[in-house]
């Protein structure tokens, strides 16, 4: 015992004696939560949108009023003319052009059914999907509130006489940072338990001391628990440095228990630092631990959820997952922060995240040698 | 020219020697192209729904069978309560539950309109939008069919996607790609790799050969030129073959401006390599200052407009931000050169300007 606690009084100097480990430390956190939430938005908002008014009507203002009230567009105005209309298309001027073409306001007084013309860039095809989905729900608010309440036109006319309502639980203002953050805490505990863990041992290959400790007495365990058990602690404090910082800065809410939060977390340390056990053992030199650790980490970091649903992937993509820890401990902090999922809740998670870590921990102790 | 002939070559060797390392730089792009074309997808597919039925009648019973039998949904539990619901959710069950009001086949017939909850799990936002508007569309879809039967919606939208009329999400991540691993191959490996030298203690021995310095850099830069070239065609061709993204202008420009930005990309890592003495800066300086960048603000995967204003600022010193301009124009819009001659301008003069300041900065002696 007194022996491992000598180790990791060493491995702790030796971590905080690296001039770069400090504000890998301190400013990653930061660097991660304020850059990449902002940066990495899908959420749309302001998103240029030119509108042709060829009606010039009660009805076309309206509908132009409520385009303006809205947060997810900036309005433009243009007269028609078509070629002006692709050129803005074609220089990216704008996003997308909406046509309220003549007769609008005779034609829905008169019962006549209107088509809008809505040309939308869709190179991005995700946000051309979501803009087409807002325009409607603006049209449709449209008429409800401008044709049906103040014109009094029959609502006999109307599409649905089923009243859908729509209620948003556990994140009612559709915030995106609220869903991006707990993705971002997840990246940033994995880098901590897989780069930091593998490019630590094998910098001690690479100069050589490793064959120092090598010949020393000390027991293959007693080395490890003193390679792993600072990052398990520095994974935890990442972790909640990150929570800190999105609870006062970004206001994400916390539902769940800080005792399941942190469980959750030891295990998936447990288990990332032993996947970097697993790569320092086969890694020569630095250079090629950061590029099989790269590599591996785009794979697993993408198929995990953070930005797009599990459930959409193809059938061989789930099965994927179901040996990828990041995808678990994803929806464990998403659930666990957001909707305050227990333990039992999350059973399935919790047993898979186990069973992942002892495998690849004793894999990882199994496979390495003290010996060069 | 035979001296420098043989020093190529020996670089060469020693690229292609680490053959792990080599496995890896073919592998990404190929990896995360298929990875983006398969599976992510921003669709909803399968999502599983609950359904909360205090009716029981004909209508809501045929309504949850056509949820059911759309390939959007799974129906997967019927909930006796908001309860029961809300620990549905919390187990991560669902997605989104639908709740059926008391008497709703009456209100249905009595008032013409009965009411359809929708609740949704919104820790997911765009998917709760998207799930929300196809259940509603399905709903609408229902309502046309059974209860007013031919009266057509009174204001509708007639889309028109342009560039993309299918909504391929291949149109976006093949060009962003092909940045990025530009740069994870010029840039990032060229500046190890000359890092590594300097490490090595072996950067001396090339100082002092008779090779100029020129033909040091050249010969250190070539190899990566050479490997980022393959992978664009590499990229472009899987792009095309598997995932139908076209190349609807000229493909002479199309090469000639990826070959600037490898240039950009090749000076940019020459300049990192001139001012780092290990490769572990080398790295974290290339991963920090050159990929995220070149990730994240770059209109890559996501979009620059609706990011704060600072990040939009600095989007503008990123030259990938740059290079997907023009390639998405000259590939997706079919553009020619007038169209983009602001970009090739702006990368062109990039370029210079590392190029001088690395030659003024590429010491022939140690210190």
């Amino acid at each position: 015992m007194r022996t491992v606690l000598i180790i990791l009084r060493k491995e702790f100097k030796q971590i905080f004696r690296d001039r770069m480990m400090i504000p890998i430390i301190f400013f990653m956190p930061f660097v991660q939560t304020l850059i990449l939430v902002y940066a990495a938005t899908l959420e749309l908002k302001n998103t240029n949108i030119t509108i042709v008014d060829i009606d010039h009507s009660d009805f076309s203002r309206h509908l132009i009023a409520k385009f303006n009230a809205s947060p997810f567009f900036k309005v433009n105005y243009q007269e028609y003319n078509y070629s002006l209309i692709e050129d803005d298309i074609l220089k990216d001027e704008t996003k997308s052009v909406l046509i309220i073409p003549a007769n609008f306001e005779k034609d829905i007084r008169s019962g006549v059914p209107v088509n809008l013309q809505m040309n939308i860039n869709a190179i991005d095809g995700q946000s051309a999907g979501l803009i087409n989905i807002y325009v409607n729900q603006i049209l449709s608010g449209f008429i409800k509130e401008e044709l049906v309440e103040k014109t009094a036109i029959n609502p006999g006319l109307l599409p649905a006489s089923i009243n859908v309502k729509s209620r948003y639980w556990y994140n009612e203002e559709l915030n995106f940072k609220h869903f991006m953050l707990p993705g971002i805490l997840v990246i940033l505990i994995s880098m901590i338990s897989i780069f930091l863990t593998s490019l630590n041992l094998v910098k001690e290959k690479e100069r050589g001391t490793i064959e120092q400790i090598n010949v020393t007495p000390i027991h293959k365990w007693q080395f490890l628990i003193g390679k792993m058990l600072p990052f398990m602690i520095i994974g935890i404090f990442e972790l909640t440095l990150g929570l800190s910082i999105g609870m006062l800065l970004f206001n994400l809410p916390f539902a769940g228990s800080v005792l399941t939060l942190f469980v959750f977390t030891l295990i998936y340390l447990f288990a990332g630092i032993g996947m970097g056990l697993l790569i320092s053992d086969f890694a020569a030199t630095q250079q090629q631990a950061m590029f099989t650790i790269f590599f591996f980490f785009l794979i697993i970091i993408l198929m995990s959820g953070i930005f797009t649903s599990v459930e959409s992937m193809p059938d061989w993509a789930q099965s994927v997952n179901k040996v990828n820890p990041v995808y678990y401990f994803m929806r464990i902090l998403r659930s666990v922060i957001l909707k305050g999922s227990t333990i039992s809740d999350l059973l399935n998670e919790f047993i898979a995240l186990i069973i992942f870590g002892i495998t690849v921990m004793s894999f990882a102790v199994w496979r390495y040698r003290k010996t060069v | 020219m035979k001296r420098f002939s043989g020093f190529l070559l020996k670089e060469f060797l020693h690229i292609i020697r680490d053959t792990r390392t080599m496995l890896i730089l073919f592998l990404i792009p190929i990896f995360q192209i298929l990875i983006f074309g398969y599976v992510i997808k921003n669709e909803v597919k399968d999502a599983k729904i609950g359904i909360i039925d205090m009716s029981h009648d004909n209508v809501t019973e045929e309504i949850t069978a056509r949820l059911d039998a759309a390939v959007d949904f799974n129906v997967v539990r019927e909930y006796r309560n908001y309860e029961e619901a809300e620990s549905g959710f919390r187990a991560n069950e669902i997605k989104a539950v639908v709740v059926f009001a008391d008497n709703f086949a009456n209100d249905l017939g009595k008032y013409r309109s009965a009411d359809v909850q929708i609740l949704l799990d919104a820790s997911d936002p765009n998917l709760a939008n998207l799930i929300n508007s196809y259940i509603s569309v399905i709903l609408n879809k229902y309502s046309h069919e059974k209860i007013q039967t031919g009266t057509p919606a009174l204001v509708s939208t007639e889309p028109r996607m342009w560039f993309n009329e299918n909504l391929h999400s291949a149109y976006m991540f093949v060009p962003g790609t092909m940045a990025l691993i530009l740069m994870l191959i010029t840039a990032l490996m060229s500046s190890i790799s000359i890092a590594r030298e300097k490490e090595n203690g072996t950067m001396e021995i090339l100082l002092v050969s008779p090779l100029k310095p020129i033909q040091i850099i050249l010969g250190k830069l070539t190899p990566y030129a050479v490997l980022s070239i393959v992978n664009v065609i590499s990229i472009l061709v899987i792009g095309n073959v598997v995932f139908g993204v076209p190349v609807n202008g000229s493909w002479v420009l199309l090469l000639l401006s990826s070959f600037l930005f490898i240039l950009l990309a090749l000076s940019l890592g020459l300049l990192v390599s001139t001012v780092v003495k290990t490769q572990q800066t080398a790295m974290f300086i290339s991963i920090l200052g050159l990929m995220l960048p070149t990730m994240l603000l770059s209109g890559f995967i996501f979009p620059i407009e609706n990011m704060p204003v600072i990040l939009q600022y600095l989007s503008y010193i990123v030259p990938a931000k740059y290079f997907l301009i023009i390639i998405k124009s000259i590939m997706l819009k079919g553009l020619g050169l007038d169209y983009i001659i602001n970009e090739v301008l702006i990368l062109i003069s990039i370029t210079v300007g590392l190029i001088a300041l690395s030659v003024l900065k590429f010491k022939t002696r140690l210190e």
